[in-house]
């Protein structure tokens, strides 16, 4: 299974330039050409996980080639179990996107199919990069092709949306490569494991962590700085949407737990409560928020920046568990929560941006004033809905509970409140989304538009039946998912908690 | 006990809900009722057969399914704990699943949305049976949403009724509520006991008794308590206890088979169930079990007030189901969960029974659910109102019918028992006792007996306002509008359930007195740690039950049962002015009342209004005005400046210098790659 890696993350690319190159005039064989890269990968990500091996928590498929040796950067490439599954789930999650733009997008359709495949490529090599240079690269060159789509197939306030988003992740980005590169001075090389290894004080670490705070928490995103993800989502194709909220949020939650709790272990410590806290207000106040919303998109955007609140609260409530504990009993289990939180948001939060994609693709509206009674004239489409309307809610059953009821039980070993406050996401989340559902699926046709609606045609059938038995797979049985991050996870606790002063 | 029995029961069901959901359109109606109607008999016998090896003596079965998920080495796994409490309650849930059932075949059977109800009500039974059979929290958690999630479904199942939609929203956030209480139970005891499974829990009951939670830098709360109150929250938002309960009479809004099976029979009582299983916890918990006890009582009365002014018949039974809650509630407050749970199931049979009654009515009525529109109907539809009646004469408690047994021992364990709240509790269910049978009679009698009100109904009936407002009319209704007529008594489809349902509940407690009360037939499922306030052995005896029934004609609830039933016929039946003219005289209690306490207004106008005004608050003020108008906005200047760069590029070429430039930026890689 040598290289594997490397042809997950170069197919796609190639493939993208493929389509480029066959432009709009082909676009006949450019889709076909997308749609088939994009299984291909898919296919070839089954191996990463039944060759995994889930009993280490060593990097596997391994690879190492001499990239800019001037620098001692190199093509390192590598999985372990908490980088693995978020392969996966782009390579899982970049099909529907392909089929969902089957027969909408007429405007440049190569250069958009392009764009898509190349940000795979792109992303699945944030996720393998073991080696910071490397991560950086992939890290502001999957930027491009999410700024382009964002930019050229958006919506009317698309510029003011790419901008913002541009700057947001940009600024964050800067300071990541700050603190990269004066690691790299003191330890020499970009290997992650060496600047994990590497000691630093606490000065230091404080600065670190700081900067890497920046750069993830606009990812994740985090109270305060989450502002251009309505924005972005709202402007974004669906597709760019899908992407957005499933995969790119993820590499927020990605690089804490790669980089800021193993690298600056003790400012984690010292500033865990400054990470708890924002992410309890993620989900408190962007709960009240989404309630309000007017814009199905909109809406479902803070009601992502809500759930990815419990990726961030499980990852660092470890360090109150062990204070207030003094044991580590616990401690993987928020993490563990983290994670399947971020897997089975990439799938959920994917499938209602596909379900707004939809109705929007048939009325050209998002607002949810435009709509009620869809389920008179689209039953099919308004069980999907429903289904993941539920699972976002958190329903036992779903992928949408896993995680928030990991991270719910594992808050109340670090203080009664945490668990409290998160757990408000079960009346909030479920008020949110089901006034949604009420307000456009239910009710009776409010509008000749809405009784002229057709149904889901099979294309988009296959797309959302194949996101529900994967959100409703891992609700009845995550046991193999959490199966293979668990070595993972524990070398990561004990990273996190062991002091490098 | 054969594990694959065990299955099956709530697996069959669960396939023959998807079946009946995926492929309606293929099976067709037939199909579908033939297929759930199958399954839900199948798990009835499975569960009957299961009961009689535990009678035989079978030891309890406690084992694991499969493993849900391993996280930080606490297990979490999917199992079934079958003792005598689980199957009691598995041979109620599907036997009432069963006859109602088939009792929809009648009711919805012009319904366009016939398959999906019938898939609706078999998944029902499959997460009931999860809930009551679980050994483990997650498992209980589980089937305790998704109970709530086929109740959001069939309480909206009319979906084009933008109150039937309204009320399930309702319905499942109030119930979402109750599990935040839940929830944060369940993880205290994971907290104490690094597991999910419920004989961990137990065995640790006294050790987290001692122990305390900080809640505040200052104060702790005994742990225990804590935990025990967390869950009853959940309880109390699924068994619509007083302040969560304002779900129960919207849900009534749902068809009425699912009022019977999920809002009175079944469902609600997943609370009650939860809080006997838990009994050795709670049994630790002093504080826990006050709450519960006055939570119960205030229940049990004031809910049932309501019942007394309702015009609607489906609302009156629904308040009767909310007082009666609150008499399980109390029983539990009272460490009687055996009372609780033997009230539950004569309950489920004769409050199963009125709703089928009032659905059966509802029928013969042409969709008619105000009281005051009927009247003199026993003469139309005479099994219904005879059935009717013996539901009526068992909810209030007349010696020898079922639910005397059950209403009479809880009233006796309240009233011997010295908890905290014991007083207040007590008197409440007694003058509940009143009041049950004041509502209930005076339903009766508005219904069944008395001048016929129906004809002149049906002259003002049509009312233009209403009929467009619903474009996809129940083609039930529509038919019933033309062919509009006298009151008709329903097919045997209705009618055999209701008889089905009215044996046992004449029967039942009589019959099972004996082994629930006083024979220890639950044996080691339930706990109690203080023995003090037993029910004596009295009916132990052989031929205890009629004793018991003599002995109840010497007790107080009776005679106020009796006097309430003399007071709704004199005020419904003999002098009707009687009642208008106590409204008139106590017009602040009648408006309160009328209002239900005005807890709905609290909660749409101040909850709601507030809910949205904090998140309006924090959009426009914290993101919009804040975040975006200091933060970026102060920066605003350089997004202008590098807006209008962008805006002189091109944008047609933008696209492609990116490409090109990224290409670039890879072949230029390359080449370091190679040369340096």
């Amino acid at each position: 299974m040598h290289g594997l890696l490397s042809i997950l993350i170069w197919l796609p690319i190639a493939a993208g330039i493929l389509v480029l190159l066959l432009g709009d005039a082909r676009i006949g064989a450019g889709r076909w050409l997308a749609l088939v890269a994009s299984l291909t990968t898919l296919a070839l990500a089954v191996p990463l996980w039944t060759h995994f091996d889930p009993g280490s928590a060593a990097l596997q498929f391994p690879e190492l080639a001499p990239w800019i040796p001037r620098f001692k950067a190199f093509y390192a490439l590598g999985v372990d179990g908490i980088s693995m599954p978020l392969i996966v789930l782009t390579a899982f999650m970049t099909v529907p996107v392909v089929i969902a733009g089957w027969s909408v997008i007429d405007m440049r359709p190569a250069q958009y199919y392009a764009a898509f495949l190349i940000m795979e490529g792109l992303m699945i090599g944030v996720f393998a990069a073991t080696d910071a240079l490397l991560f950086y690269f992939f890290w502001e060159a999957m930027l491009i092709p999410m700024f382009l789509i964002i930019g050229i197939w958006g919506g009317p306030r698309r510029v003011y949306a790419t901008i913002k988003f541009f700057l947001y992740t940009f600024l964050g980005s800067v300071f990541m490569l700050a603190a990269l590169i004066y690691m790299y001075v003191k330890a020499g090389d970009y290997s992650i494991a060496s600047l994990q290894a590497l000691p630093l004080t606490l000065i230091e670490q404080r600065w670190i962590f700081c900067a890497f705070l920046l750069a993830f928490a606009v990812k994740v995103p985090m109270w305060p700085v989450h502002t251009w993800l309505p924005d972005a989502h709202v402007e974004a194709p669906t597709g760019g949407s899908v992407i957005l909220a499933a995969i790119m949020l993820k590499m927020g939650g990605y690089g804490f737990l790669r980089f800021s709790l193993p690298i600056a272990p003790d400012a984690s410590r010292e500033l865990d409560l400054l990470v708890i806290a924002l992410s309890l207000i993620a989900v408190v106040y962007i709960g009240f928020v989404a309630l309000v919303q007017q814009d199905m998109k909109k809406l479902i955007a803070y009601s992502s920046i809500a759930h990815m609140g419990f990726v961030t609260l499980g990852a660092f409530v470890v360090y109150e568990i062990v204070r207030h504990t003094g044991s580590l009993a616990g401690a993987g289990m928020g993490m563990d929560g983290a994670m399947v939180q971020m897997i089975s948001h990439g799938l959920i939060s994917g499938a209602l941006f596909l379900c707004v994609g939809v109705l929007y693709d048939r009325l050209h509206s998002r607002q949810i004033a435009d709509y009620g009674g869809v389920v008179n004239t689209m039953p099919v489409f308004a069980s999907f809905m429903v289904l993941f309307a539920l699972a976002n809610a958190g329903l036992p059953g779903t992928s949408g509970f896993v995680g928030e009821f990991l991270v719910i039980i594992a808050s109340f070993r670090a203080s009664f409140w945490y668990a409290l406050l998160a757990a408000v996401t079960l009346v909030l989340g479920a008020a949110y989304t089901l006034w949604l559902v009420k307000r456009v699926v239910f009710g009776p046709v409010v509008s000749p538009r809405v009784a002229g609606l057709k149904d889901l045609n099979g294309r988009e059938t296959v797309v959302l039946g194949a996101l529900a038995v994967a959100v409703l797979v891992v609700g009845v049985w995550p046991a193999p998912l959490l199966k293979v991050m668990q070595p993972t996870i524990q070398h990561l606790v004990s990273q996190a908690v062991a002091s490098k002063l | 006990m054969n594990p694959t029995v065990l299955l099956a029961i709530p697996l069959l069901p669960l396939a023959a809900g998807v079946i009946a959901g995926l492929g309606g359109k293929l099976i067709g109606r037939a199909g579908a009722h033939t297929i759930t109607c199958l399954a839900v008999a199948a798990s009835c016998v499975l569960s009957c057969m299961v009961l009689r090896q535990l009678l035989a003596g079978a030891p309890t079965y406690d084992a694991p399914v499969y493993t849900w998920l391993l996280s930080d080495a606490v297990p979490m796994q999917v199992g079934f704990l079958v003792d005598r409490l689980s199957a009691l309650m598995m041979v109620v849930v599907t036997f009432v699943s069963l006859c109602v059932h088939v009792y929809t075949i009648g009711y919805m059977h012009d319904d366009p949305g016939y398959t999906r109800f019938f898939s609706y009500i078999s998944l029902f039974t499959f997460a009931m049976l999860m809930l009551v059979m679980s050994n483990n929290f997650m498992q209980l958690f589980f089937g305790w949403e998704a109970v709530g999630v086929v109740s959001y479904l069939l309480i909206g199942f009319w979906y084009t009724r933008p109150s039937a939609t309204f009320a399930g929203l309702k319905a499942f956030i109030v119930n979402r509520i109750g599990d935040f209480g839940f929830v944060l139970g369940i993880a205290g005891v994971v907290y104490f006991t690094h597991s999910l499974g419920y004989r961990e829990a137990f065995a640790a009951a006294p050790h987290i008794a001692q122990a305390l939670v900080p809640v505040s830098s200052a104060t702790s709360v005994n742990a225990l308590t804590l935990i025990c109150v967390c869950l009853f929250i959940g309880a109390m938002g699924k068994s619509a206890q007083v302040p969560l309960h304002v779900w129960l009479p919207d849900s009534m809004e749902g068809p009425t088979p699912i009022s019977a099976l999920i809002h009175a029979a079944t469902m609600v009582t997943a609370g009650i169930f939860m809080v006997a299983r838990m009994s050795p916890l709670f049994e630790y918990s002093e504080g826990a079990l006050s709450f519960v006890l006055v939570i119960g009582a205030t229940t049990a009365f004031f809910m049932g007030l309501l019942g007394v002014v309702s015009n609607d018949i489906k609302r009156v039974i629904a308040y009767s189901t909310l007082s009666q809650l609150g008499y399980m509630t109390v029983a539990l407050g009272a460490s009687a969960y055996g009372a609780a749970i033997f009230h539950l199931m004569t309950h489920a049979f004769f409050k199963a029974l009125l709703f089928l009654a009032a659905g059966s009515v509802i029928i013969g009525m042409h969709h008619e659910q105000d009281m005051r529109k009927m009247g003199g109907l026993a003469r139309y539809m005479p099994i219904t109102a005879v059935t009717c009646w013996i539901g009526a004469l068992a909810l209030v408690g007349t010696p020898f019918f079922s639910g005397f047994y059950s209403k009479d021992a809880i009233v006796e364990a309240v009233g011997a028992s010295h908890r905290w709240g014991a007083g207040y509790a007590y008197w409440c269910v007694l003058c509940g006792v009143f009041v049950t049978a004041l509502y209930t009679f005076r339903m009766l009698f508005m219904t069944f007996h008395g001048p016929e009100r129906f004809p002149q109904a049906h002259a003002a009936h049509p009312d233009p306002h209403e009929e467009p407002t619903y474009p996809i009319l129940l083609a039930a209704e529509v038919q019933h509008e033309e062919h509009a007529g006298p009151p008709h008594e329903s097919p045997a489809v209705v009618t055999v359930p209701l008889i089905a349902l009215a044996i046992p509940s004449v029967l039942i407690g009589a019959l099972t007195v004996a082994p629930l009360l006083f024979g220890g037939y639950f044996g080691s499922s339930i706990f109690v740690l203080a023995r003090g306030h037993e029910l004596g052995t009295l009916g132990a005896e052989p031929g205890g039950w009629l004793r018991l029934a003599l002995e109840g004609f010497a007790r107080l609830p009776v005679y106020l049962a009796l006097a309430g039933a003399i007071t709704a016929w004199l005020f419904f039946l003999r002098r009707p002015g009687w009642a208008d003219e106590a409204a008139r005289r106590a017009h602040g209690l009648y408006t309160l009342l009328v209002n239900k306490y005005y807890f709905d207004w609290f909660n749409e106008k101040v909850l709601a209004a507030l809910a949205r005004g904090v998140g309006v608050g924090l959009w426009k003020g914290g993101d919009q005005a804040l975040i975006d108008g200091v933060m970026v906005d102060g920066s605003a200047a350089g997004v202008t400046w590098v807006g209008s760069l962008l805006r002189r590029v091109q944008s047609g070429y933008l696209y492609s210098y990116a490409f090109w430039m990224m290409i670039g930026l890879a072949l230029l890689l390359a080449w370091f790659l190679g040369h340096v």
